[in-house]
């Protein structure tokens, strides 16, 4: 066990745990941000992605020794109030099914606009093809990244509220 | 009525809004309770009156919805509101969908089971919606003082056109619900739906983009341990354990064992897993070993086999192959499939002196419920269960295994318990789709009319691996479908569209061939023997004949059928495909195209008719959700077994469908107004054949066995 100091979402965590926590854990475990998923383990399935300065990264399989002063951003950091663009065209765009991987596809998604707004479709696909979906919203995904760049939606959404 | 009871969450809060941008004290969950949402701004913050068991409104107007069945992915946390709010002429921005925890008591067959969702509760959500709507006619005509009849709802409000008067229905939800419940309210014709019909978004999207907690994984009670077991291959039991160096880890609290099943309980997920991971077990032989080779060798057996269950009979078979102009014979092979849902199964459960908490993913809470009551030996009313948002099912969670495991774990540490598989438990731990061989046989006369028909279906743990009753039953003059069945270690479970989502694949390729054999077009050829069994039944036939040929019709005209040209102006390589299961009818046509001389699934044209389309949104993602799904597994799904043991456990060992490998999908529904029927499964069965029958079109290679990248035909046409 070893004290490590963390930048997560623009805040200071500190977590007491084995070097060897994948940052998965420690985000969910041990700082309560659970909206960053475990699929697989083994960096496979995506999703688990994180930003790690500005770089889609799995968390799944990154000690949290090797997180060092990186700047780590989840899901729920994303945006304040859930309003970056990705995420808008993802609700505008009604990609989820069942939603469990649903984060690691807008995390990757964010980080592929960021190094390349205007990305062609065989680029969005080669980065998405990454992170799987078993319900199979994939035709949705790729709409969806595709509106994000070209016409970045605003405003609020329609989506009733849950409890 | 939360869908997860939560007294710790504002302390968290509270501790990470008093830090600031200054330090946040790291934590274990010992203080903080993640899976309750705060309440949204605007929701129901004031209490609202009850109707019925589906709704209360509150004076604010808002209008909370309860949703019994459990949410897999198949949208009905938004499709049962939808059907309610319709009938109550809701404004639907001001409805909160709330899942309901299970209550038999309110509400019958709680289940994400079986496409049966929607057809069991159509009627009795209408009827709680307009019921409601006629208590807040009534009050209002109460406070006016006019009959009902000159009163009119639209969007949330009452109308008395006459006087230009209006009240909305917050401001009449406490007088209304004081009167008695009207028993013979009238239902909205078809043609006036608003609602229903339109394209309405999953209520969760707020919450899944934000990445709040919403799934079982997601769920953290102060005090809980976690907990992950080691279990048995197929065919193994517990020989002996040690467990002296996981103990001595950090953050492990005990290891004990029950039913052949190692358990580490800890303080941490990961110091969990890798307390797990050092255990010593031995495990020992109880039961037969299989491999794959096993089975294989099994199914040749089973083929020839004199001992076979007939499921259907009609006419003599016998004479009809003894006097064929031509007999057509084929045998198509399906493996073992594990569901793989992405968040991998796991549950919470809390063991008290005085009763058990569940809370978790579960398609069937009721049987987690009654299973743990049994298990523990006491009254199915001293356990509750809350459902938690699934990330997927695909009948996976139809079952109760890991509910009873994390009972048993929490019974035999005296605390609350989290159990998490990884993904390696999940795809190794079963209950997977069975692994099954058909063999087929056609009579031609000399017209090419299928005069014989026989199907014997052969597997191992799957009971009957024939739908004796589907089309072509009804539409040959004889015709015998029998069954044999291995019973094995490896256990089996419904996999999404049980059985159908193999036997469609093969029944369908198989047609393709008899139609080709015939010399006929594989569309007529459907088509001919569907009006034959509509002039000339045979035996029973439980299919709607004209519902078939109107799916048939449909996909045909939609994807050009047999006359679509390529860009170089010769016809596209299209295979067809129809199936009717789970009551939806659906055809489907795959389009194959060559690119430097190999087969390239292009598109898919999908016509299902389902009665009334009850989300749009919706309904279309689960028609492309189930084509991906389909052709996916037919393309490369596949689990093998060496001596009881899973060979593949993680998805580098096990190829699952990528955004980059799908065809375009185009969605069409059949326009009617017949009750509506569930989608969660009848759009995959068809998929396969459509593929396979495409890529026979363009290479001339029959492929008769999945996954198809394994197949010689396939390697053959690269």
């Amino acid at each position: 066990m070893a004290l490590f100091k963390l930048l997560v979402n623009g805040r200071n965590y500190q977590a007491d745990v084995d070097p060897d926590t994948p940052l998965l854990w420690v985000l969910r475990d041990h700082f309560g941000l659970v909206g960053t998923k475990y699929g697989c383990g083994i960096a496979q399935c995506g999703a688990c992605t994180v930003h790690l300065n500005g770089e889609a990264t799995r968390s799944c399989v990154l000690p949290v020794s090797a997180v060092g002063k990186s700047k780590v951003t989840t899901i729920e950091g994303l945006s304040s109030d859930g309003t970056h663009p990705v995420q808008l065209a993802w609700d505008k765009v009604d990609v989820p099914q069942c939603g469990y991987c649903q984060a690691g596809q807008i995390m990757t998604a964010a980080a592929l606009l960021k190094r390349n707004p205007k990305p062609s479709q065989s680029e969005i696909d080669d980065t998405m093809t990454g992170n799987l979906c078993r319900c199979g919203t994939y035709h949705r995904i790729r709409e969806a990244v595709k509106l994000a760049a070209e016409h970045p939606v605003s405003g609020s959404s329609k989506t009733p509220k849950t409890k | 009525m939360q869908t997860i009871a939560n007294t710790n969450r504002r302390n968290f809060l509270k501790i990470a809004s008093l830090a600031g941008g200054g330090l946040v004290l790291g934590f274990n969950w010992t203080g903080a309770d993640a899976a309750t949402p705060l309440t949204e701004a605007g929701a129901a913050a004031v209490p609202g009156v009850d109707f019925n068991s589906y709704l209360s409104i509150n004076p604010q107007g808002i209008i909370t919805i309860l949703s019994p069945n459990p949410e897999v992915g198949q949208g009905i946390k938004t499709a049962f509101p939808i059907i309610v709010a319709e009938e109550l002429d809701a404004d639907w921005t001001k409805v909160v969908v709330e899942q309901a925890p299970l209550d038999t008591k309110k509400f019958e067959r709680q289940v994400a089971g079986g496409s049966g969702s929607i057809p069991h509760s159509w009627k009795r959500l209408r009827v709680a919606g307009a019921t409601a709507r006629q208590m807040l006619l009534q009050a209002a005509a109460k406070r006016w003082n006019v009959p009902v009849s000159e009163c009119s709802t639209a969007k949330g409000v009452v109308l008395h056109s006459a006087s230009n008067r209006q009240l909305s229905y917050g401001e009449l939800a406490t007088e209304a619900a004081q009167i008695p419940v009207p028993t013979d309210v009238k239902l909205k014709e078809v043609k006036n739906f608003k609602l229903i019909g339109s394209t309405v978004k999953n209520v969760d999207n707020p919450k899944i983009i934000t990445g709040k907690p919403l799934f079982g994984l997601d769920f953290y009670r102060e005090g809980m341990v976690f907990a992950m077991l080691q279990r048995p291959a197929f065919g193994y039991k517990l020989k002996s354990l040690d467990a002296s160096a996981a103990k001595a880890m950090s953050g492990i609290i005990d290891v004990v064992t029950f039913d052949n099943n190692v358990a580490v309980v800890g303080k941490s997920t990961w110091q969990v897993k890798k307390a797990k991971d050092a255990l010593k077990v031995e495990w020992e032989k109880a039961d037969a070993l299989e491999s794959t080779a096993d089975h294989n060798r099994l199914f040749k057996e089973m083929l020839d086999s004199s001992e076979a269950t007939v499921r259907r009979k009609d006419g003599d078979v016998e004479t009809a192959f003894k006097n064929a102009a031509k007999v057509i014979k084929a045998e198509y092979q399906c493996p073992f499939l594990p569901h793989n849902p992405l968040e991998p199964m796991n549950f919470f459960a809390h063991v008290r002196p005085d009763g058990v908490e569940l809370v978790g993913p579960t398609q069937t809470p009721e049987l987690a419920r009654n299973e743990t009551a049994k298990l523990l030996g006491i009254s199915p009313d001293k356990v509750t269960v809350q459902l938690t948002r699934m990330g997927g099912g695909f009948g996976r969670r139809l079952k109760a295994d890991y509910v009873l495991e994390a009972v048993q774990v929490s019974k035999l540490v005296k605390a609350p318990v989290k159990l998490i598989w990884t993904r390696e438990d999940d795809m190794t731990g079963g209950s997977y789709r069975p692994a099954v061989r058909y063999r087929f046989e056609a009579a031609l006369d000399a017209q090419g009319n299928m005069v014989g028909y026989k199907l014997r279906g052969v597997s191992i743990n799957a009971g009957n691996a024939t739908r004796e009753d589907n089309f072509p039953s009804g539409a040959v003059d004889n015709l015998l479908i029998d069954s044999v069945d291995h019973k094995s270690p490896i256990t089996t479970g419904p996999w999404r569209a049980p059985i159908t989502n193999f036997l469609a694949f093969a029944e369908q390729s198989f047609l393709d061939e008899v139609a080709q054999a015939a010399g006929k077009d594989p569309v007529q050829f459907r088509l001919e023997l569907l009006n034959k069994a509509k002039q000339k039944p045979v035996g029973a036939i439980k299919y709607d004949i004209d519902r078939m040929i109107g799916v048939i019709q449909l996909a045909a005209e939609k994807s050009g059928w047999g006359k679509k040209k390529g860009p170089d102006g010769k016809l596209l390589a299209q295979g067809f495909s129809v199936y009717f299961s789970h009551r939806s009818y659906v055809a489907q046509v795959g389009e194959v195209v060559m690119q430097k001389g190999k087969p390239v699934l292009q598109k898919v044209y999908s016509a299902a008719d389902c009665g009334v389309v009850v989300n749009q949104s919706g309904s279309q993602q689960q028609v492309r959700g189930c084509v991906v799904d389909g052709i996916g597994h037919a393309m490369y799904g596949n689990i093998t077994f060496k001596d009881g043991v899973p060979q593949q456990k993680n998805f580098n060992e096990y190829r699952l469908i990528r955004l980059a490998e799908i065809p375009e999908v185009e969605v069409h529904f059949v326009q009617n107004e017949i009750e509506p029927t569930g989608l969660g499964e009848p759009s995959l069965p068809p998929a396969g054949a459509a593929v396979a029958n495409a890529i026979f079109k363009a290479t001339g290679k029959r492929l008769r066995s999945q996954p198809f990248v394994e197949q010689d035909e396939f390697k053959g046409v690269s």
